[in-house]
């Protein structure tokens, strides 16, 4: 059980760090004066308080992390803290039920943005802005922030850093040091949040509004603080601010670190996954513009466009922003685009799903096994931006793909298991794997999710956890050789 | 001039052996006593074992007062740190090293006076791909040579029966902005006067402006298919650099039997197909579609390798075959085989080299022919009183027998070089050689008298 303390105790810390983010939607509340002050102190105080508890209980366990128990760590923090988050909810909504509380939670510290309240526009704004900041700070990963603010981790950091960072290739050092990174790879992100907080006030929002939305647009996360999504604005102004974060947030980080660093865009040009990224989001936006005036869903072109490029982009780089019903829009574009939010973004980036890293890996592996039939004596490395992925690499994403496939259709089935239709159980499972929020069906862009059942919650609200640290992570705890002395 | 070689590899050697004919004092240095002990025994030189950067070894090899040094040794490195003290500590007043990593040449500084030192960098790999490279552009001729900086162009073509030029008189060829330098029948060569007639199986060479060439050669001879794939067989060095200058623009493929090399070659190669095998393994061959190929290029490092896969591959069905080949008995005994071109790189590298030991201002030198003949490139200085070639027309210009002036070249212009053509100070001189027994000679024309000094 000593292991097991020393765990805790860094939990404890991180608890603590996240206690102290909550003074930012304290601080909002007591300036504008929206009555949410007290949810919000009254959930700082108990959550510090517990921190602290469990910190002095355990503070003579602290030493290094070993690797493994990097894994129960990381997952550790993502299921505490969620906890934790739902607390300024349940004090606000007093009819809130845990269960609704801790999927919204979970859906917004991993960036989903599926959400089970309504009536978001009769919230005090501050209470909105704790759930995008809590979109905004998973986005980036709570612990990579932690790793950056405090050198808590030590040279297990990087261990841990790896389990919760997205993409198949973590070696990839950007700075000498663990700590360095992280705080490269936060800075640049608070740089970009701030960026598009100034584009939403340009294009017409007010401050805490423009912060909300900067919040859940730079980390992919998706929510709004309004029930009609981006729709409620009805402008092509913010529609642009917000398309043009979503694309530069489904970029890997790595790639602006180093640009931003050096003050050259040359990374870019170097970073194959961001290619195929843009080219596979641009395509589609065409294609669906072109299907849906020819399906007569909008008359002119120029319209169609407008909506393919919001809702297209939105939902590829598994944010969850609407400004239409795209539900509604013909099967085969609803289908398509889900289809898109499974693979489309970066690696350590903000988004969700399988990443274009492995999509491109996994395409070039299957083009290598045709060309070998023709060619048995040739030898054709899978490479990557000019660079040969290592055979083991390739073996660790098709690994990972398996499981990634069985995760899907396991939910799925537990969910029409639980008498969900076809369509809704499928389009659930994979808006909640992969991070994006919204779903088809019944959870559409136009419904929430507070129609499942309890259990059907649990089951959603565990997909996401899953699909946020990238199955392995969570998978590997239930392995017997994990918990082997 | 004294001159210290490091390295007797190959292609120390072969520097050596052209230099040893020309009158030069030399002194090879070498970690193998062995291959020294045969250097020494076919020329006239003096040989110093060890390791070719040590100081103490230098001044063994007599560096204090050499003129040039030339450190061709395998290892980058030692060539560079050779220079550096060749340059500092012993004011050798000429250096040359043999560099392999572009990562050294990518920035002047690194081989400049405040890096390294060396005077003349040369890459014998880059050069022969260069070679091959022009023969897959071209694939009529037997061989490419550049002038003033690309300006003019040199090409030597096969002349077959039943083709434009053959039973002709050379002064009924309309071939405009091209001459006609030299021809060779068998062994012997024939001067390229107006009423020479040029018969099947000559090899022809003719100077022309390089952006006529194409226009030139469709009139020596008809045009073979462009070239659209090519086999590579052998993936080091040379087959690496080639398949890199290639794939882009042709289907390549290229086979390499060591498969931690081949690992490497498709490491670096993005387009074209990397095979494990022996180049000699006639069901590869075969499964890879030899007979389709317009090209193969036998570029291992073992001899017998080339001669056998080439051989092979043109049994096959390969169109044209082009083998590597180091032994000058074997160059002969294949070329105008069965191997449509032999190329023997120690030939195809060292002209690079001798611009620089020639006396005079000598630009460029070709060997041809196995080194029997040679054109080269040399600038005109003074005037008429101070210079034997300067401010004269051609036909007052005392040129030894066998020797013809082809092309000049001032500024950027390109001119045909007739009898009446008027020679001026700057003016650079591609001059063919066909004996190469005049060479001193030749190059004593471009010398300047003390008086203009």
């Amino acid at each position: 059980m000593r292991r097991f303390a020393v765990v805790l105790n860094l939990v404890a810390v991180v608890t603590m760090i996240f206690a102290a983010t909550m003074l930012v939607p304290l601080g909002v509340s007591l300036a504008i004066g929206d009555r949410g002050e007290l949810a919000h102190a009254e959930a700082m105080y108990f959550t510090l308080l517990s921190g602290l508890l469990a910190w002095m209980l355990t503070r003579h366990e602290r030493r290094e992390l070993h690797t493994r128990d990097g894994f129960l760590f990381v997952t550790l923090v993502w299921t505490v803290l969620p906890a934790f988050a739902t607390l300024p909810m349940l004090i606000y909504l007093p009819r809130l039920s845990f269960t609704q509380a801790y999927f919204e939670a979970m859906s917004g510290l991993t960036a989903t943005g599926a959400t089970v309240l309504t009536g978001l526009d009769a919230l005090p704004p501050s209470l909105n802005l704790w759930r995008t900041q809590l979109q905004w700070l998973g986005g980036m990963g709570v612990i990579v922030l932690a790793v950056a603010v405090l050198p808590l981790l030590g040279v297990g950091g990087r261990q841990v850093l790896k389990a919760e960072t997205p993409g198949p290739m973590k070696e990839r050092q950007l700075t000498p040091r663990i700590a360095q990174t992280a705080k490269g790879l936060w800075y640049v992100y608070a740089l970009l949040t701030a960026l598009c907080a100034l584009g939403y006030a340009w294009a017409g929002m007010g401050w805490v509004e423009a912060l909300t939305h900067a919040f859940s647009t730079v980390s992919l996360g998706g929510y709004s603080s309004h029930d009609a999504s981006f729709a409620y604005f009805n402008s092509l102004r913010v529609e642009m601010v917000a398309v043009s974060f979503m694309l530069v947030a489904g970029i890997n980080f790595g790639t602006h670190f180093l640009a931003v660093r050096g003050r050259t865009l040359r990374p870019y040009a170097g970073d194959p996954e961001m290619r195929a990224y843009l080219g596979v989001v641009g395509a589609s936006v065409l294609l669906v513009a072109v299907y849906l005036v020819l399906n007569g869903v909008y008359a002119e072109l120029p319209v169609a466009l407008r909506y393919a490029v919001f809702n297209v982009v939105s939902v590829a780089t598994t944010t969850g922003y609407a400004t239409a019903d795209y539900a509604a829009w013909p099967i085969f574009i609803a289908l398509s685009m889900l289809l898109l939010c499974t693979f489309c973004t970066c690696s350590l980036s903000a988004g969700g799903g399988i990443k274009m890293m492995r999509a491109l890996l996994m395409f070039q592996q299957a083009f290598r096994e045709l060309a070998r039939m023709v060619h048995p004596r040739a030898l054709m490395p899978v490479k990557l931006g000019g660079m040969v992925v290592e055979n083991h690499i390739i073996f660790a994403v098709l690994a990972y793909m398996l499981v990634y496939g069985v995760t899907m259709t396991a939910i799925t089935l537990m969910l029409t298991g639980t008498g969900m239709d076809f369509l809704t159980a499928f389009s659930a499972s994979t808006a909640t794997v992969n991070n994006l929020g919204p779903g088809l069906g019944n959870v559409g862009p136009a419904g929430t999710y507070a129609t499942l059942n309890g259990f059907q919650t649990w089951i959603c609200t565990g997909a996401m956890l899953l699909g946020r640290l990238e199955l392995i992570t969570v998978f590997v705890l239930l392995t017997p050789a994990f918990w082997r002395k | 001039m004294k001159i210290v070689i490091l390295g007797a590899g190959q292609v120390g050697s072969s520097v050596a052996e052209s230099l040893a004919s020309e009158q030069n004092d030399l002194t090879v240095v070498d970690l193998e006593p062995k291959r020294l002990r045969a250097l020494q025994d076919r020329l006239d030189l003096r040989t110093v074992a060890g390791s070719a950067s040590h100081p103490s070894v230098l001044v063994d090899a007599g560096i204090d007062d050499a003129d040039l040094l030339i450190a061709v040794t395998q290892s980058d490195e030692t060539n560079l740190v050779a220079c550096r003290l060749a340059a500092r500590m012993f004011n050798v007043p000429r250096r040359i090293a043999r560099i392999r990593a572009t990562d050294y040449l990518a920035n002047e500084k690194v081989l400049g006076d405040e890096g390294f030192d060396v005077d003349l960098s040369i890459c014998p790999e880059q050069i022969l791909t260069d070679y091959i490279v022009k023969l897959v552009e071209f694939p009529e001729a037997l061989q490419v040579l550049d002038f003033a900086g690309g300006k003019v162009s040199l090409v030597a073509v096969r002349a077959f029966a039943g083709g434009p030029l053959v039973g002709r008189q050379l002064k009924d060829l309309r071939a405009r902005d091209a001459r006609i330098v030299a021809i060779f029948r068998g062994d012997r060569s024939i001067m390229p006067d107006g009423e020479a007639i040029i018969e099947a199986g000559d090899e022809v060479f003719c100077l022309a402006a390089s952006g006529h060439i194409r226009e030139v050669m469709r009139e020596l001879r008809r045009m073979d298919q462009p070239v659209r794939r090519v086999m590579i067989a052998g993936g080091g060095n040379i087959g690496l650099r080639l398949a890199r200058a290639l794939e882009q623009e042709y289907s390549v493929r290229i086979i390499e039997h060591n498969g931690r090399r081949c690992e490497v070659l498709a490491a670096r190669l993005s387009k074209a197909l990397v095979l494990t095998g022996d180049t000699t393994d006639e069901e590869l061959l075969e499964d890879e579609g030899i007979a389709d190929m317009d090209l193969f290029v036998a570029v291992t490092n073992d001899d017998e390798n080339n001669i056998m896969s080439s051989l092979l591959a043109k049994r096959m069905g390969a169109r044209r075959v082009v083998a590597l080949i180091n032994r000058r008995s074997y160059v002969d005994l294949l070329q105008a085989g069965e191997i449509d071109i032999a190329i023997s790189p120690a030939q195809a590298t060292i002209g690079t080299l001798l611009a620089h030991v020639r006396r005079g201002d000598v630009v460029a030198v070709h060997s041809l022919r196995r080194g029997a003949a040679e054109a080269l490139e040399a600038v005109a200085h003074g005037d008429r009183a101070s210079s034997r070639i300067t401010d004269r027309r051609v036909d007052e210009i005392d040129l030894p027998l066998g020797t013809t002036i082809g092309a000049v070249v001032r500024g950027d212009e390109v001119i045909m070089a007739h009898h009446d053509t008027h020679i001026q100070a700057e003016d650079h001189v591609i001059v063919f050689v066909m004996d190469k027994r005049t060479l001193p000679r030749v190059e004593k024309l471009f010398q300047v008298s003390a008086r203009f000094l």
